[in-house]
């Protein structure tokens, strides 16, 4: 029972979400890790030091949703699980390929109950539905924040496979969001700010906070919508799913959209001048006041005590 | 240009939905329905296209049981030409979805073909996609700008670490993310004139697909709650809770 997994990267650095989607693979069976890139030379050398990874499969090539498609479908036969992250590419590709082959996916996988039963959340989370799956192949991807990561192991073997497949689509550019903060579908402390926080320069003052907490920045839909972070900072339905070990709400009341990417937040800690507001009323830990009162304060106590930036 | 937009009739997405507590689903008895919010964005771009002179036959199509007619008749109202309806009283996976949209797509021979991203019940994320499979056409997804240019497309797209833009040849499939455009509500002539305009209705049986699932669903249960917190009165508490959660998390 043996498991492809799509390799997760960008911008030709292997993503902490790897360490994460091997997790959840390796309770499937032995791992065989993808990397599909133009240059994927240093990616698949960061891939092979993962534990639990059996080999390491290297292909050349384009990065579209159709040629990625036409790479995994050539590897599939092999193999009675094919997955991927449940990000833009894992849901660009996945389903594209599960037509092909005839198979009916299992997306957004955060539980394993056997290696045919998965639960995923519905309705926004809202619900959450298992589904057992009787098919030879199982096309499946996982959301990475709901498993735990694999540590560094001894490398894996790297073997370079023929991947002569083209592209109908053209990537004419690409916007990357520049930054030092940690991935925000993966860290493990959260910083979100809402609509409250008023302004970009607002925003600067939550990425302060998280700098000195290491934590990625997050966002909510009114607050992206508004101009104040950019698109892909924002968390939710629509946004990013996250699971930090510590979410710290600032200036959000807490809609459903926001609701629904948080609740694999082990710990929710909220600031708001409503004390009435659906989050604070969620939150296990709630302080009443002024944000831009009360984070310049949090940042100098934090210092004081000598938080350590965790890593990662 | 000839686009065929597809439709999903789903529980209001203000609805707060309740889990039934036998696990067998989630209550859609009496719960307001309407458009999946995404859809309504499918349909906006492709009556932008036409009233921008790039379109020039909108065919708008659902699949679903009877009432589904209802979501078709709000995007007539919006601006779409006709409505094909493919009726089916039981559920249906994406991936026979998809399977009835190509039997369409093969009679209709759109040039483009548009979706929402996903459906905001089931949060799949597949028959977009599954459908540029089936009809091997190249796929933009999570589009939030559309350009046509003479055979061309050009879509920028919502990626996970910020924006791409893709070509793609026509034919193909673009799937509308939140920021691709502002729906517009139909205004009360345009609801009146949209029941006068074509509805076909189809049987999904007689369109040659198997409607047979191939997962079973064991359990639909609501998530665990939360147990509500505490509240502190200063920044030092507040600091000093941050703090002790910081110092019990597993170093990575």
């Amino acid at each position: 029972m043996s498991v492809l997994l799509l390799a997760e990267h960008d911008n030709g650095k292997l993503s902490p979400a790897t360490a994460r989607l091997v997790a959840a693979a390796s309770q499937l069976g032995p791992v065989d890790l993808l990397v599909v890139a133009e240059e994927p030379a240093a990616i698949a050398e960061a891939a092979s030091t993962l534990s639990n990874v059996r080999k390491v499969l290297v292909a050349k090539g384009p990065e579209t949703a159709d040629s990625l498609a036409s790479t995994l479908e050539r590897c599939a036969k092999s193999y009675q699980f094919v997955s991927a992250n449940a990000s833009t590419v894992g849901k660009d590709v996945i389903p594209r390929l599960a037509a092909k082959l005839d198979i009916q996916p299992v997306t957004d996988i955060v539980a394993i109950a056997a290696p045919n039963r998965f639960t995923r959340p519905i309705y926004a989370g809202n619900a959450l539905e298992t589904v057992t799956d009787p098919q030879p192949l199982h096309l499946l991807t996982f959301r990475a924040s709901a498993f735990r990561p694999v540590a560094a192991g001894a490398a894996a073997p790297v073997e370079t496979l023929d991947n002569s497949v083209t592209s109908v689509a053209r990537l004419l550019a690409a916007h990357r969001t520049e930054s030092d903060i940690p991935d925000l579908s993966t860290a493990q402390i959260v910083i979100g700010g809402g609509v409250s926080v008023g302004s970009a320069a607002g925003f600067q003052l939550i990425e302060k906070l998280g700098k000195t907490l290491g934590a990625a920045v997050g966002a909510t839909r009114a607050a992206v919508d508004a101009g104040y972070a950019p698109n892909d900072w924002q968390i939710g339905q629509t946004g990013k799913i996250i699971a930090p070990d510590l979410y710290i709400a600032i200036g959000i009341s807490g809609a459903l959209q926001h609701l629904a990417g948080i609740q694999g937040a082990k710990k929710i800690f909220a600031i708001n001048t409503d004390p009435e507001a659906p989050l604070m009323k969620l939150a296990d830990v709630a302080l009443v006041g002024d944000l831009f009162e009360i984070i310049p304060q949090l940042i100098a106590e934090l210092e004081k005590l000598g938080v350590t930036k965790p890593t990662g | 240009m000839k686009i065929l937009v597809a439709v999903k009739r789903v529980v209001d997405h203000n609805v707060r939905i309740r889990v039934r507590p036998d696990g067998t689903g989630v209550e859609t008895a009496g719960v307001r329905m309407s458009m999946n919010p995404f859809c309504k964005h499918a349909v906006e771009a492709a009556v932008q296209l036409a009233e921008a002179g790039k379109a020039d036959e909108i065919v708008v199509v659902s699949i679903g049981p009877k009432g589904t007619n209802d979501v078709i008749l709000t995007a007539l109202a919006m601006g779409a030409h006709r409505g094909i309806l493919v009726e089916a009283e039981q559920k249906l996976e994406t991936l026979t979805i998809a399977k009835l949209l190509a039997k369409i797509v093969a009679e209709e021979q759109p040039d483009l073909i548009l979706l929402g991203k996903q459906a905001v019940d089931d949060d799949s994320n597949h028959v977009g996609q599954m459908l540029a499979a089936l009809t091997d056409r190249p796929q933009a997804t999570f589009a939030s700008e559309i350009k046509v240019d003479g055979t061309t497309l050009e879509v920028t797209r919502e990626v996970d670490y910020g924006r791409e833009t893709l070509s793609l040849p026509l034919p193909a499939l673009v799937t509308a993310d939140l920021r691709l455009n502002t729906p517009r509500n139909a205004a009360l002539p345009m609801v009146m004139k949209a029941r006068s305009k074509p509805l076909a209705v189809r049987a999904a049986a007689d369109l040659g697909v198997d409607l047979t699932p191939r997962l079973t669903v064991e359990n639909i249960s609501p998530p665990p709650e939360r147990v509500a917190g505490k509240s502190v009165a200063s920044v030092s508490e507040f600091a000093a809770s941050v703090a002790a959660e910081v110092n019990e998390m597993e170093a990575l």
